[in-house]
């Protein structure tokens, strides 16, 4: 086990050191010399110009700024942004509240969401699970800018039940409801997903032999259903959980933007459209790591789900 | 006296398979006394799973059926759930076929086995402390460590030990042994049977053996049924159903199974495959493949009526067509 | 299994997507993406109106007899952006799925039929670009090219190759496997030439209907990031740049301008969904 998680950290590592690599030079393959490229869309005053070079150590060799970036970032050192004239940090720190709340909440709306439709389609063959089908085969196709117009237009405008974009809220009460519907149109295409696994691994658990072995020992059918069907269904359903929750740290961007949200995706839209370079870099970074630390957390879960699963390479591959 | 264990009483099960319903029964009959051990004969597509899995009202959704199940007198197929759920676990119990399929790989062997007991209401402890008597009581070694293990982490002849300790465990006066062996190495079979009859002999409960195998049914069974395509064909004490069969289906298993014996016959195989009731033909399902068949067997599906010691559905049974 | 001489060298590829087989769902879909492909080819034709014409007296004007799906905030006509909006609607997945397709064959047969340390270098390279999400890896490309169309699709074309890669690497080391292969290369034909004369004919259906899954994921994924303004730039005509512009309609009232290209990205996704798994279906059957 501890050799396992050994192995896992230090493939995390390797992905994180070839990303910052490429995050990094990125700046170089950038058309025009790479001060110009930091500074676009900003005046380029000599001062500006030292300070970025200073910032980058771009009059050094390319392996040698790298490294000194590499260490700064260690550091928890970003950098400062372009276009808030900031430390990156800070920057990105104060924002992140907001973000892991929206994504908290759309987590919890898919999983629960995603599975208890998936549990109810299962369970309920004929018309239910027709409507499920459909409803989720939608929802699939539906990308969450998309659910966020319709939310918009029909709770917002519409209804009036929420608040419409860019609105801000007191209170955890006030922030739940305005984030309600950003949360939502986040949660829609990945609960369609998990919905749509739970219902096939749990049809396939209600077909196995130990399934009526249990009702066959007078077990109530609600306790087979917990202890043996759902209880099966679960390594798919976490697995895929998994992939959709990562998911959300990307898609958060957009809905942060549909909804003007003040998060870390809108700075990392602005920053982009900014070119704030800094900044991208950071999130990018940021956003890897959330994804890769996710996943492995995903992977370390399986024995606990499966006895039979054992964290070797080859089983964790 | 006491109402007898287990009658079943021209049982007739039908499918709803699309439109058209697919029968699987047709007036299946046999009866089990407590203590006796009673075998069930059948090839595949025979009919004795759903016969057997009907005894704990386990049938198919939708299925239709004409008949009784009683056990100890009372009807198991117009049970409420409620009392199914009795039936199950304190009257009768089920040793399944494969273990690994029965026995759900993701909790311990102990959640197995005090499943039954706890959903009867029995506290835990008292179900631990029974589950590890149970399991000593089939041989296996460490009871108390063993109750920690998972499934995976057991042989298949020690899985089906712990399948048939948990069939134990609500002390059922019933055991239904559904191919208890069929899924095991030869060796093993021969220990998984004595543990089966050992208790089964100690407990005085019912049995009811599931098998294709003939010869294993001969080696534990007082009684045998045999069924072919839905219905009972032939029913006769062990001995007799050996030196004298009346049914020439049950001639035909008994001619090709191959023996050890030098001077015995080469096996001599039945032409043609086992068919299930909805494949049969009107009159006889056996008729097609029988060798000793007349135009009038395809005419009516013969009844089961005495002959010798025993029953024969078979219109020429006292005619001595068979050696 | 089939035996050595009678397995089939090559199964034409029309025959095994025979078409209307597989139920109304499936002609619905493939009639409906024809549809739109006729559109996008003919939009310059059949558009009332001029996409990009501006006329702001005619702001957030309702259906009616003039524009028949409205206009919107600058008074462009809906309908006639949307006609021309399925041209970057369904190049950008095509150019996706395209590359990744070509790439994902390539770098997977090498994997697969190579083995050794090719395939445990290609299967490391593939689990770091699973590794990072495909969106983002395209916001990275935007912020160093700029935006348009060029950025998002390489980037998502690398960023899906992995997908199709590991499906090709699987299917070929199956079908390594197989004894109607291994007989050509004992006798001696050269890898390249088994590859592409036998192998590939035999996984494409596989590869294909993956790909036509991929496109509606591609399909999403592009007008995402036309939606935050990353891809195609105003004033041209793309579904996701118009629910963007859309949105601030909305708080006015008029819903048009965002919902009608939304219904036509999910309607073109489900469609894309329903033909890939049609095929798969088609295909799972034939194998049994």
């Amino acid at each position: 086990m501890a050799r396992y998680l050994l192995g896992r950290l230090l493939g995390l590592a390797a992905v994180l050191l070839v990303t910052s690599f490429l995050v990094f030079s990125a700046v170089h393959l950038a058309p025009g010399d790479p001060v110009s490229f930091l500074l676009k869309g900003h005046p380029a005053t000599p001062e500006a110009r030292a300070a970025i070079t200073a910032q980058y150590h771009l009059d050094q060799p390319f392996l040698v700024q790298y490294l000194k970036w590499l260490g700064n970032v260690l550091n928890g050192d970003f950098g400062r942004s372009v276009q808030f004239r900031q430390d990156v940090g800070p920057l990105i720190g104060s924002r992140l509240p907001g973000t892991a709340l929206l994504i908290g909440y759309a987590a919890v709306l898919v999983c629960v969401g995603g599975v208890l439709t998936g549990v109810l389609a299962a369970l309920r063959p004929g018309l239910v699970d027709r409507v499920v089908l459909i409803g989720t085969g939608v929802a699939t196709a539906t990308p969450p800018f998309v659910t966020a117009i319709g939310l918009v237009s029909l709770f917002a405008v519409q209804l009036g039940w929420f608040p419409g974009p860019g609105s801000t809220g007191t209170g955890l009460g006030g922030r739940l409801h305005q984030l309600t519907l950003p949360a939502v149109a986040l949660a829609v295409t990945l609960a369609g997903l998990l919905a749509r696994v739970t219902r096939s691994a749990m049809l396939d658990e209600l077909a196995r032999e130990h399934v009526e072995v249990a009702r066959s020992r007078g077990v109530p059918e609600r306790v087979v259903i917990r202890r043996h069907v759902l209880r099966g269904a679960l390594g798919p359903i976490v697995t895929v959980g998994g992939t959709t929750l990562a998911g959300l740290l990307v898609s958060t961007s957009i809905v942060e933007t549909a909804f003007n949200v003040t998060g870390v995706g809108q700075l990392l839209v602005q920053s982009v459209t900014a070119k704030d370079f800094p900044v991208v870099q950071a999130v990018t970074l940021l956003t890897v790591l959330g994804f890769v630390l996710v996943n492995l957390a995903v992977d370390l879960l399986a024995p606990l789900i499966d006895p039979r699963v054992s964290l070797t390479r080859a089983g964790a591959a | 006296m006491a109402p007898p264990l287990l009658e079943i009483d021209r049982l007739t099960v039908r499918l709803p398979a699309g439109r058209a319903a697919r029968p699987i029964l047709d007036g299946v009959s046999l009866s089990v006394a407590p203590g006796e051990t009673v075998g069930l004969v059948g090839e595949s597509g025979s009919g004795k799973s759903v016969a057997c899995r009907s005894i704990l009202g386990l049938l198919p959704q939708g299925a239709r059926t004409e008949g009784e199940v009683r056990v100890r007198g009372a009807d198991v197929l117009t049970r409420d759930r409620a009392a199914l759920r009795r039936l199950r676990s304190r009257q009768v119990a089920m040793v399944f076929q494969d273990p690994r399929a029965a026995v759900n790989p993701l909790h311990r062997i102990g959640d197995f086995l005090t499943e039954g007991l706890r959903a009867a209401g029995t506290p835990a402890e008292r179900a631990t402390a029974r589950a590890t008597e149970l399991l000593e009581a089939v041989g296996i070694q460490d009871p108390r460590a063993a109750l920690r293990r998972h499934p995976h982490e057991f042989s298949g002849g020690m899985l089906q030990r712990v399948v048939i300790a948990a069939a134990l465990a609500g002390e059922p006066e019933l055991l239904i042994a559904d191919e208890p062996t069929t899924a095991l190495d030869v060796t093993t079979q021969a220990e998984v049977i004595a543990v089966l009859t050992r208790l089964q002999a100690e407990r005085g409960t019912g049995l009811l053996f599931v098998t294709h195998d003939l010869e294993l049914a001969a080696a534990v069974c007082d009684r045998i049924h045999v069924m072919y395509a839905g219905r009972i064909v032939e029913t006769r004490a062990t001995d007799d159903l050996f030196a004298h069969p009346r049914h020439p289906y049950t001639a035909g298993l008994l001619a090709c199974t191959p023996r050890i014996d030098p001077h015995a016959p080469p096996p001599r195989p039945v032409p043609g495959r086992p068919l299930s009731l909805a494949e049969a033909p009107p009159g006889c399902a056996f008729a097609p493949r029988c060798a000793f068949a007349e135009p009038r067997c395809s005419a009516e599906p013969p009844e089961l009526r005495p002959h010798g010691d025993g029953l024969a559905a078979c219109l020429r049974a006292d005619e001595g067509i068979l050696p | 299994m089939t035996s050595l001489l009678t397995r089939p060298v090559r199964r034409p590829l029309l025959r095994r997507l025979r078409l209307l087989g597989n139920g109304p769902l499936f002609t619905a879909a493939v009639l409906l993406l024809g549809a739109l492909v006729l559109v996008a080819v003919l939009a310059p034709l059949i558009a009332p109106y001029d996409p990009e014409a501006l006329d702001l007296r005619s702001s957030l004007v309702g259906t009616g007899a003039d524009h028949l799906l409205g206009t919107d905030q600058s008074g462009r006509d809906v309908l006639s952006r949307l006609l021309y909006g399925a041209r970057t609607g369904l190049l950008g997945p095509l150019l996706v799925v395209g590359l990744s397709t070509v790439l994902g064959l390539l770098v997977g047969t090498l994997a697969g039929w190579r083995g050794g340390w090719v395939d445990a270098l290609l299967s490391r390279a593939f689990d770091l670009v699973f590794s990072v999400p495909g969106l983002l890896v395209a916001i990275m490309f935007v912020a160093v090219s700029g935006p348009g169309l060029t950025a998002p699709v390489v980037a998502m074309a690398v960023a899906y190759t992995p997908y199709v890669g590991r499906l090709v690497r699987g299917l070929a080391r199956q079908e390594k496997a197989r004894p109607y292969l291994e007989s050509y290369r004992v006798q001696g034909w050269s890898d390249w030439t088994i590859c592409t004369r036998h192998l590939l004919p035999n996984i494409a259906p596989t590869v294909l209907a993956q790909s036509a899954i991929n496109f509606g994921y591609a399909l999403m994924d592009l007008a995402a990031l036309s939606f935050l303004g990353f891809g195609v730039q105003p004033p041209a005509a793309d579904w996701g740049a118009m629910i963007n512009d859309g949105e601030s309609a909305l708080q006015q009232g008029a819903m048009l301008p965002a919902l009608a290209p939304s219904v036509c990205i999910v309607l073109a996704v489900v469609a894309f969904g329903i033909v890939g798994e049609g095929i798969a279906d088609r295909l799972a059957r034939r194998e049994r």
